[in-house]
């Protein structure tokens, strides 16, 4: 039933802590018209807009979407905002691709953004609630703790998740669209750093940036066509899965989560994933703090529970270290973090992958990425599996 | 009259009205008057804290009353040390999550009365509740907990609730 689709055109801004020059109506604008001129297009070929973004709290501009719509060309076209916390840039990209897939339409832009400079993300995120303790400190302290229990049951060493934090920076020097770019990261300066939510130093953490991402889903005629106007191959999608779970039940393992799982072997069942550590050429995956490189690890299914700290001790998940399943190429989330799109970042980057068009970040013959995202308490996931070959 | 205007603050200003529904009416009932209160699964037997009427595993109402203890263990923590807007207590402050005896449902508490350096996982903990002319319906009524000079409870007692 399901028609072929594929990414077809890819636009981000260069991701930064203040973009005082453009409103987020001019910002994700910036981003859509990248894309469209990636795949040869102009508003005008569009047949529908996917928006996506994190809390209306965060800016405080309630349904965005509404506003965007003249800027994103999508008047008198459908108009679909998507919102599943963190993870809502790629579950914007799989409702773009799901319009595609379906055979409803030819060509939908999708975009997703957070301008943090406008908002204080910290705060909406620390509300306090009459029926429970006004404890929680952003999104941080509340992974802290889940991340220690990973510590205790795994038995990982202390420094697992500064090598992370360093490997992830030293991809992003390679990209110039990544919001941090520091040439002397260290361990030693990950330690040094200050300890925000033990055990989280603060080079462990994302950073807070404005930025957007767009992409263009094309039919498999669409993408002919882009691939004859422009010369650029397409990006196919070879398999997409979204899982929720509830926030709170008795025995609910926040470490490994169900719906991760579930969302994984849905993914890997359709894209013909037997062994992901050796099916995959590369991955980008949702990484806000150090250590949830590791727990998505075992999550995803790369490694044997209780392994994932192994991988990245060893070095197999660095591009630098020539590693067999490099991940994050791109800087990742702790180098970028603009909440709505670093999920669709994630997905983009596995299609700039596959296209071969990731210049200094490019993993050597990539044919095959996952993208990975995750949000809310880690209840929203959603992947997929993009391929230079086509399903 | 020719810069851009690139930021204007705008502050906004929020106040809501919670209806907190038949069953956290109950828990806040509780602690209106200085007691925790637990709601029961009655097909998988879990208790739920701070329950919101229903098993999310079962979907079943969760009807049954359990009166829980003023005891609990933590089960895993944080050290918060950041500083933001709107926060009201003084940073570093430990933040942790705490299962109370009989409980199948850990939650957020503040733990105090002990060096930040001392706190750990399996510590055992006892409420310590506001002044009785102070107790309202609302998770306020607890200052903090604090340890019970109890030994550390096994991993194993608390490994599924971290």
């Amino acid at each position: 039933m399901s028609e072929r689709c594929a990414v077809i055109g890819i636009g981000q801004t260069v991701a930064k802590s203040k973009r005082e020059d453009v409103s987020i109506a001019g910002l994700v604008r910036e981003a859509a018209v990248m894309a469209l001129e990636d795949a040869g297009l102009s508003f005008a070929d569009i047949d529908a807009v996917v928006v996506g973004k994190a809390p209306d709290m965060f800016e405080g501009v309630m349904m965005p979407e509404l506003y965007l719509a003249a800027a994103l060309g999508a008047v008198g076209k459908p108009m679909f905002r998507v919102h599943t916390a963190g993870s809502v840039g790629g579950s914007t990209a799989i409702v773009a691709a799901h319009l595609v897939a379906s055979g409803i339409h030819q060509r939908v832009l999708t975009v997703a953004f957070e301008k943090q400079s406008d908002s204080d993300a910290m705060w909406a995120l620390s509300v306090p609630q009459p029926f429970s303790s006004p404890l929680l400190a952003g999104a941080g302290g509340y992974f802290a703790p889940i991340i220690r229990a990973y510590m205790h049951r795994s038995g990982a060493p202390r420094d697992t998740g500064m090598k992370v934090a360093v490997k992830d920076r030293l991809h992003a020097l390679k990209n110039p669209y990544a919001h941090l770019h520091l040439p002397d990261i260290s361990l030693k300066m990950v330690e040094d750093s200050i300890m925000l939510w033990d055990p989280l130093h603060y080079l462990e953490a994302c950073p807070s940036s404005d930025g957007a991402a767009a992409m263009i889903i094309g039919s498999e005629k669409a993408a002919a066509q882009a691939t004859s106007d422009t010369g650029r191959p397409p990006a196919w999608i070879h398999g997409m899965a979204m899982r929720s779970e509830p926030t709170m039940f008795a025995g609910r393992d926040q470490v490994n989560p169900q719906a991760g799982r579930d969302c994984a072997a849905d993914l890997y069942r359709q894209a013909g994933i037997s062994d992901p550590r050796a099916d995959f050429d590369m991955a980008e995956v949702y990484v806000p703090f150090s250590w949830y490189e590791p727990m998505w690890l075992e999550n995803l299914g790369f490694c044997a529970e209780g392994d994932g700290w192994k991988l990245t001790e060893a070095g197999a998940t660095s591009m630098i270290e020539g590693g067999d399943i490099p991940w994050n190429c791109s800087g990742g989330v702790l180098s970028s973090n603009p909440i709505g799109a670093s999920g669709m970042l994630r997905f983009l980057e596995t299609a700039l992958q596959v296209r071969g068009m990731a210049g200094e970040h490019q993993v050597a013959d990539a044919r095959r990425a996952l993208g990975q995202a995750y949000g809310g308490g880690s209840q929203f996931f959603a992947m997929w599996v993009v391929a230079a070959d086509k399903p | 009259m020719t810069e851009p205007v690139t930021m204007m603050a705008a502050t906004t200003r929020l106040d809501y009205v919670f209806t907190a529904g038949v069953a956290q009416s109950k828990n806040l009932h509780g602690l209106e008057e200085g007691k925790f209160i637990g709601q029961r699964c009655p097909k998988c037997k879990k208790v739920y804290t701070l329950s919101r009427g229903s098993c999310p595993v079962d979907g079943l109402p969760t009807d049954e009353i359990v009166e829980l203890p003023n005891t609990g263990t933590v089960t895993t923590y944080c050290v918060v040390n950041v500083p933001f807007a709107g926060q009201s207590i003084e940073i570093p402050y430990i933040c942790a999550q705490i299962l109370l005896d009989g409980a199948n449902l850990s939650f957020m508490g503040l733990i105090q009365e002990i060096p930040i350096d001392q706190i750990r996982m399996g510590l055992r903990v006892e409420a310590v509740w506001v002044e009785p002319d102070e107790l309202g319906p609302t998770m306020a009524s607890v200052k903090y907990f604090r340890p019970s000079g109890e030994p550390d409870a096994e991993f194993d007692s608390y490994k599924e609730y971290l």
